[in-house]
């Protein structure tokens, strides 16, 4: 792409995606340096500056054994979206092909696919997500296991719906009355419009990932201490969240900037894809 | 005095690329009973034009920038919104191309049909579904005590126009504004229900605006005929006299191509395509598909003027038609 | 008589996932690595113990009978016996339902009423300041983390102001409602700005039908065209993307149940976890996948109410 293309495509881009992607851009930026930026180390404890409330030595003041909760939270960084990434983009490619692939067959694949969407569906995802883990144990791994299992559900009925629309359209029954092969005719259409609609989808999934991660870690289900994630931080600072409110309140506003700013994207991307639907389903 | 005079009307809508002017300078008037038909191709302004007199245009993006709306003494445009909206469905009500659509699917049709009654007239839920009921039986729907209670989606289109001039006919309106009533029906269903609406009228009195793309239309029912092109009025007569002897190159050119049963089966069509209306120069803007056109009509502004007692036209030179004529 | 047919038709088709549901359920505790047992003893019980508990939980049987049992004893409500508790799961968890039940439907309505304005001033001011600033405080709320909201609510209103009580579950009405005030609002606060998103996008389909012209001719108000023929078919996708993320709403109640130490399911299923208590985990799971199939069923029916066209599909 050149400069000129590149200058016109942002020309394009509506002001929340130019909001949300500059905010994305600086949080992931902060991430990749979180070591340099500040002079501590995120799990040294200090056990006799503990409980600090915000200064210029801890902006975000010190938690109940002294950490630094600045360094944590920009460490956080990496852990939450590094899973929010996976876990949002690996189940979206299989979801997507499934997906796609049932709505166009049709036929028993079709039907099997609708029965463990069904399935799938009758289960709250939370809830479910919890019995896995209560299965296998907690900690990172399960919850890909756990996502990888159940969350290509909702971009596999995305795309079949997408797919079922373009395939009642009359172009598709033209081109079948001529005799041409309907599947190169149906997957060039249909296919923008498959993977559109998923991407905007997957902003407001990448949100629900990330509060999904740091519930589970809440719970004591997820990302076990003493990684920084955001969602355990919260956890440990809930018994002194009369005396010392930064060490929960901090890492939960961390979560809802990361997540706003990729709900912003989201609104935009939808407004620039032309898609129908605003940023959350 | 006329019951509808409009004067100078102008209405546009304004998008972020271009202002496009889709009624420039309409003027006509209309008598208490008589039917206006108005004829033209699609975008040449015509449902533009009943919105704007009903003060239906969505704004933004469309503004109504210029002219009189007098109806009844009484000019429109400057009635505020709850007066101008007791005399929609009251005094004129509306009909729309598309029954279908035109009908909300999650009520029954009946109440739709009485929701005028209840909301101008205040009549109580009974005394509105008895006028309903009398109102479709009125309009020629079968059965109408079963069918008031049943839901769009069970009707035919044909029978949901029907309700559509119900629901329009309930107030007893003045003036009926009816745009392409016709267009989304079956043949043999349009012809019903144009014998209605004249019977209708007949038995009301009152005037009515037909819209329709449709000469033949026009013809069967109209007294007089406006012929819309590119946002203006570019012919207005008596029925008889446009069809016997149009004025206007474009009238002419809408009769030439009505199939016709009993002709040679020769169809001459409008040759080219409507102007872009965001970039109209001063001249006639139908002089680029005129077999008579002269350089001057391109640069020449044109303005309707009475050249046979009653009958406008908006041509330079419509003495040249009568060769064509042939 | 559609009507009738519709419904049992729609009852029919939750058969195939029931039987799905509860297999995964039935499977949950086969699926668990090594034996379940000494897991849930936490490998200090002797070889006798372990063999009591199996023969109790009749884990010492082949398993397509271990099913049928299980499904036959779900089918008249006995769950089993939890480890922890050494009650009937049914009895625990029929103690806990209504509490949650509860919870739910109050967090719905309170949705509802903080979304129902915002959206329809959001739809009739579309694409102005006032709808810009309901979209952008929607994002917000929308990437809230609910433990977070909760806990904040509860520093706030329970511990510093003392409006509200911060835990517990109260005896009358009245109290349940001011009991649950919070922890219900937590969790409007995320369902919230989904409601007003979706009603505000559907609201704007509507107003482009033709329907609404032909009610504006008709010289309706503004208000009688909104309420009475705009709001009744905007609510119509609302429902679906409500009936779509109730799986997300009752995972949001667990962490809020959790949060405020709620006597609810969530709370109860956040335990039985960590205690690994299988049969509990098992009977929650099929209560939950019911409590949703029952929401998805509801949520068909009030289409029905709506819209007639339904029945003819």
């Amino acid at each position: 792409m050149t400069a000129i293309a590149i200058r016109d495509e942002l020309a394009r881009w509506p002001a929340s995606l130019k909001i949300g992607a500059t905010f994305f851009l600086l949080i992931v930026v902060t991430g990749l340096f979180a070591p340099w930026l500040t002079p501590y180390d995120p799990y040294t404890q200090d056990l006799a500056g503990f409980l600090q409330p915000p200064s210029w030595r801890h902006p975000f003041g010190t938690d109940h054994v002294g950490r630094d909760v600045l360094t944590r939270v920009l460490h956080g960084i990496r852990i939450d979206l590094q899973i929010g990434f996976i876990t949002t983009y690996v189940p979206m490619t299989y979801g997507l092909l499934l997906g796609a692939l049932s709505g166009y067959l049709g036929g028993w694949f079709d039907t099997l696919m609708m029965r463990l969407l069904d399935v799938a569906v009758a289960f709250p995802f939370l809830v479910l997500i919890i019995v896995i883990i209560a299965i296998l144990g907690p900690g990172v791994h399960t919850i890909y296991i756990a996502v990888f299992l159940l969350a290509w559900t909702m971009y596999a009925r995305l795309a079949r719906a997408e797919m079922l629309v373009e395939r009642g359209k009359d172009y598709v029954l033209a081109a079948r009355t001529l005799g041409y092969p309907t599947s190169r005719v149906v997957f060039r259409h249909a296919m923008p419009n498959v993977i559109n609609s998923s991407i905007v989808f997957s902003m407001a999934d990448f949100v629900l990932n990330i509060l999904l991660v740091s519930s589970l870690s809440f719970l004591g289900l997820g990302v076990p201490p003493p990684l920084p994630e955001w969602g355990a931080m919260v956890a440990e600072g809930r018994d002194f969240i009369f005396d010392a409110w930064w060490i929960s309140t901090l890492p939960g506003l961390a979560i809802v900037v990361t997540g706003a700013s990729l709900s912003l994207i989201g609104d935009g991307l939808a407004h620039r894809l032309g898609q129908r639907q605003r940023s959350f389903l | 005095m006329a019951l509808l005079e409009v004067r100078g009307l102008c209405t546009e809508f304004r998008t972020p690329d271009a202002v496009i002017p889709a009624n420039a300078g309409v003027s006509f008037n209309l008598d208490a009973g008589r039917t206006l038909g108005i004829v033209g191709e699609s975008g040449s302004g015509k449902s533009v034009l009943c919105r704007a007199l009903l003060g239906l245009i969505q704004s933004p993006p469309g503004f109504v920038t210029a002219g009189e709306i007098v109806f009844d003494g009484r000019d429109l445009r400057h009635l505020d919104e709850t007066t101008l909206r007791r005399v929609r469905g009251t005094a004129i009500a509306m009909i729309f191309q598309n029954p279908m659509s035109g009908l909300n699917p999650v009520w029954p049709v009946g109440d739709q049909i009485s929701e005028g009654l209840r909301v101008h007239r205040g009549l109580s839920p009974s005394a509105a579904r008895a006028r309903g009921i009398a109102m479709m039986r009125q309009v020629g729907i079968p059965s109408p005590e079963v069918r008031y209670d049943e839901y769009p989606h069970q009707w035919s289109g044909g029978m949901l126009q029907r309700a559509m001039i119900a629901m329009a006919m309930a107030c007893e309106p003045k003036l009926l504004l009816a745009d392409e009533p016709t267009t989304a029906l079956d043949v043999t269903i349009q012809d019903q229900i144009l014998a209605l609406l004249v019977e209708l009228q007949e038995r009301t009195g009152m005037a009515m605006i037909l819209v329709s793309h449709d000469m033949a239309v026009i013809a069967e029912t109209s007294d007089h005929v406006a012929v819309m092109y590119a946002g203006r009025m570019v012919e207005v007569a008596p029925t008889a006299a446009a069809f016997r002897t149009p004025r206007h190159p474009y009238t002419l050119g809408l009769l030439q191509s009505i199939p016709r049963a009993a002709g040679d089966g020769r169809l001459t069509p409008i040759p080219g395509q409507p102007p872009n209306l965001a970039r109209l120069g001063d001249g006639c803007p139908f002089a680029d598909r005129c077999a008579v056109a002269s350089p001057e009509c391109r640069t020449r502004p044109v303005a309707l003027r009475e050249i046979d007692p009653g009958h406008w036209t908006a041509c330079h030179f419509p003495e040249r038609l009568a060769g064509l004529q042939a | 008589m559609a009507i009738i047919e519709y419904i049992l038709g729609r009852i029919l088709q939750m058969v195939p996932v029931l039987i799905g549901v509860s297999l995964v359920a039935f499977l949950s505790i086969h699926l668990v690595p090594g034996d379940p047992v000494q897991i849930m003893m936490h490998g200090r019980a002797t070889e006798e113990v372990l063999a009591t508990v199996r023969g109790e939980l009749g884990l010492d049987r082949p398993l397509p009978i271990q099913y049928l049992r299980f499904v036959g004893g779900a089918m008249v409500g006995d769950l089993g016996k939890s480890i922890i508790q050494k009650a009937p799961v049914d009895e625990i968890i029929g103690e806990r339902l209504g509490p949650s039940l509860f919870l739910l439907v109050y967090s719905a309505v309170l949705a509802v009423v903080i979304a129902l304005p915002l959206a329809v001033v959001a739809a009739l001011k579309a694409e102005g300041p006032i709808d810009h600033g309901i979209r952008i405080v929607g994002i917000i709320g929308f990437a809230m983390p609910p433990f977070w909201v909760g806990l904040l609510l509860m520093v706030l209103f329970g511990l510093v102001l003392r409006w509200f009580p911060i835990s517990g579950y109260g005896r009358t009405f009245i109290e349940h409602l001011w009991h649950l005030f919070l922890p219900s609002l937590t969790i409007a606060a995320f369902l919230a700005p989904i409601l007003v998103q979706s009603l505000r996008s559907a609201m704007l389909d509507v107003m482009t039908a033709d329907y609404i012209e032909v009610a504006r001719a008709k010289g309706l108000s503004r208000r009688r065209i909104v309420l009475k023929h705009v709001l009744r078919n905007a609510a119509i996708p609302v429902i679906t993307v409500l009936a779509v993320n109730i799986g997300w709403l009752l995972g949001g109640a667990v962490v809020v149940e959790y949060v405020f130490a709620f006597p609810g399911l969530g709370s109860l299923l956040v335990r039985a976890v960590g205690h690994r208590d299988y049969p509990v985990i098992q009977g929650l799971s099929l209560v939950f996948a019911v409590i949703v199939m029952v929401i998805n069923l509801l949520a068909d029916l009030s289409y029905m109410a709506i819209d007639r066209r339904v029945l003819r599909r």
